[in-house]
């Protein structure tokens, strides 16, 4: 199976082109985050060099989120494009899972990956290697630094945070709680050959027309509109004309 | 049989998703617009994340529709025209991410548009151009006078210092308590008003080709908060009505005189605004009288709002100039045509 995999989800941009878990090209930038400028150059210059036309693969495998509005929006809207018009399968897997998986599968302390949110909040989930398999613990959310080193410090086990600390989410807390440890930077750098082995084996997605990204917040402008309608959102806000 | 040249044309810069196939710039094949006007009438104005986040709900969905509509394959295209600016910026990356993906995917050439560009060629629907060519681009984001010595030439003679003129109708609108889009409202209020507050004409006299509808706003909104506190209710009708002769009025007086200026064959009206049946009227009566030797194109009324199918007729005559994009084409929110200095 040949496999394109796509993150855009931060400010690190990565591609990996794998096939039959054999990864055979992969990039990763982390200068600028214009991924719109540098995503298709790379993507093209990576099939250019293993020689894969687009219609070659069978599989896109993107990172869908949580992360920067518009980074996650470029990846999805790529790949599902990409997918659609290709007639290939397509598969999300959460940006903050691709980032857990940076950790030995011998580890057995909790795996916690977070984003930068702003506002001294975070994007987060909880992961654990169990037999080899990397299991969601706690669901991806979107919570503040504070509040998530909160609860880690009530867990009974050893947690590994995993993620670029920036000086914003650095200035939410004094120290970590006693059983929780920060991984070395490196392992918060994403791999896009992680993210198409985490996606080759899941079901592809039934139908990619309502393929969005795992944006794990409303808008604030839908926020407040809600809190004043309450009950009134409706299903679809867009038609036809 | 005549060769043929399809494009696949595609424009998200604002509230609007929108994927066409245009055959040799001048005939719709499939123009497939979902509108976002009902999420957005929620919050009174455009919420840019929200809209960004319709596009990519919608994107696909329009692209397979536009082709399926059209009867046609990737087989058939020659190339895929995009709207890369003016805009909002995450609505824009929507449209230019698929475009890309689809250029890439299928060996495509990639034709960047100005969505200025765009509106004005709305206007091909309707006719032939002819050139020198005089436009009058008016909406919700954009008020501008455009000259075009040549085709694929374009050079701003005159434009809004601050808002333009499809704002200050939405504006206003929110005081009369009309939602967003307020424009087409407020054109039906004024057929049935007076023009009796006599709002001011801004720049009217001055030598340029500029534009100011912010003081109008102002006036008008003074004049109804005023109104408010003596307890008095205004006619809508003859506030709309005056509302919109002023703005017509500077419309039109710096366009006849924009055509004195500058002698061309015809005179385009496009864009949002150029949808009011008052401006439309104006416009037709005076350059009968003013300028009798110069042709007009009006922009369809169904193709003056944002569309693909617009882009698509524009994305052909670039093409033909050999405008060409790369893989690494970005956004450009503030995208504008050069600025002519004129004395």
């Amino acid at each position: 199976m040949k496999v394109l995999a796509i993150d855009t989800s931060n400010h690190p941009m990565s591609v990996a082109l794998v096939e039959d878990d054999q990864l055979l090209a992969t990039t990763t930038l982390n200068m600028v985050r214009n991924h719109s400028i540098y995503l298709m150059p790379t993507i093209d210059r990576l099939f250019n060099l293993v020689k894969w036309q687009p219609a070659d693969i069978d599989r896109i495998v993107v990172a869908q989120g949580p992360g920067s509005y518009t980074g996650i929006r470029i990846a999805v809207t790529t790949a599902k494009v990409l997918a659609d018009t290709l007639n290939v399968e397509l598969v999300g897997v959460s940006s903050l899972e691709v980032v857990a998986r940076n950790v030995l599968p011998t580890t057995t302390a909790i795996i916690v990956p977070f984003f930068d949110a702003r506002r001294g909040n975070v994007f987060a989930g909880a992961y654990q290697w169990k037999d080899g398999q990397l299991v969601n613990r706690i669901e991806d959310q979107h919570l503040g630094m504070a509040t998530l080193l909160d609860q880690l410090a009530a867990v009974d086990q050893p947690v590994v945070l995993v993620g670029h600390l920036t000086k914003r989410i650095e200035d939410q807390f004094e120290s970590l709680p006693d059983n929780v440890t920060l991984a070395p930077r490196a392992y918060g750098i994403p791999s896009t050959y992680q993210l198409a082995l985490a996606g080759e084996n899941r079901p592809a997605v039934k139908e990619i027309d309502p393929f969005v990204p795992h944006y794990l917040r409303i808008t604030e402008a839908e926020a407040n509109w809600q809190k004043l309608h309450p009950g009134e959102t409706r299903q679809n806000y867009v038609r036809e004309v | 049989m005549a060769e043929r040249t399809l494009i696949l044309a595609f424009e998200t810069s604002c509230d609007e998703t929108s994927v066409a196939v245009i055959e040799n710039g001048t005939k719709i094949l499939s123009n497939v617009v979902a509108t976002q006007i009902d999420s957005h009438q929620r919050f009174g104005g455009v919420v840019p994340e929200v809209a960004s986040r319709h596009h990519i709900e919608w994107i696909t969905r329009c692209i397979d529709q536009a082709l399926d509509e059209a009867q046609v394959d990737y087989d058939d295209i020659a190339a895929v025209a995009i709207t890369y600016g003016p805009g909002l910026v995450g609505s824009l990356l929507v449209g230019v991410t698929a475009a890309k993906v689809i250029a890439w995917a299928h060996h495509l050439p990639l034709i960047p548009v100005n969505h200025m560009a765009g509106h004005l060629y709305a206007a091909r629907y309707v006719g032939e151009f002819k050139y020198p060519q005089m436009a009058l681009l008016v909406s919700g984001g954009h008020t501008e006078l455009v000259y075009m010595p040549k085709e694929h030439e374009y050079e701003i003679i005159g434009e809004t210092r601050d808002d333009a003129a499809g704002e200050a109708y939405d504006k206003i609108g929110r005081v009369l308590g009309v939602n967003y889009p307020a424009g087409k409202t407020i054109d039906q209020w004024a057929a049935q008003g007076e023009d009796t507050f006599h709002f001011p004409r801004a720049m009217e006299k001055e030598a340029n080709y500029d534009f100011s509808f912010s003081g109008l706003k102002s006036a008008f909104i003074n004049t109804v908060h005023n109104a408010d506190q003596r307890g008095e209710t205004l006619n809508k009708y003859d506030l709309a009505a005056s509302f919109q002769q002023s703005v017509v009025d500077v419309l039109a007086e710096k366009t006849m005189r924009a055509l004195d200026r500058y002698p061309v064959k015809q005179l385009i009206l496009a864009g949002g605004v150029a949808a009011n049946q008052g401006l439309r009227k104006r416009l037709d009566h005076d350059m009968a009288k003013y300028h009798p030797e110069v042709s007009m194109l009006q922009a369809p009324l169904k193709l003056c709002g944002d569309n693909a199918a617009m882009i698509g007729a524009a994305g052909y005559v670039n093409y033909r100039h050999g405008d060409r994009a790369g893989m690494d084409l970005n956004a450009v929110p503030g995208l504008m045509f050069k600025r002519m200095e004129v004395e």
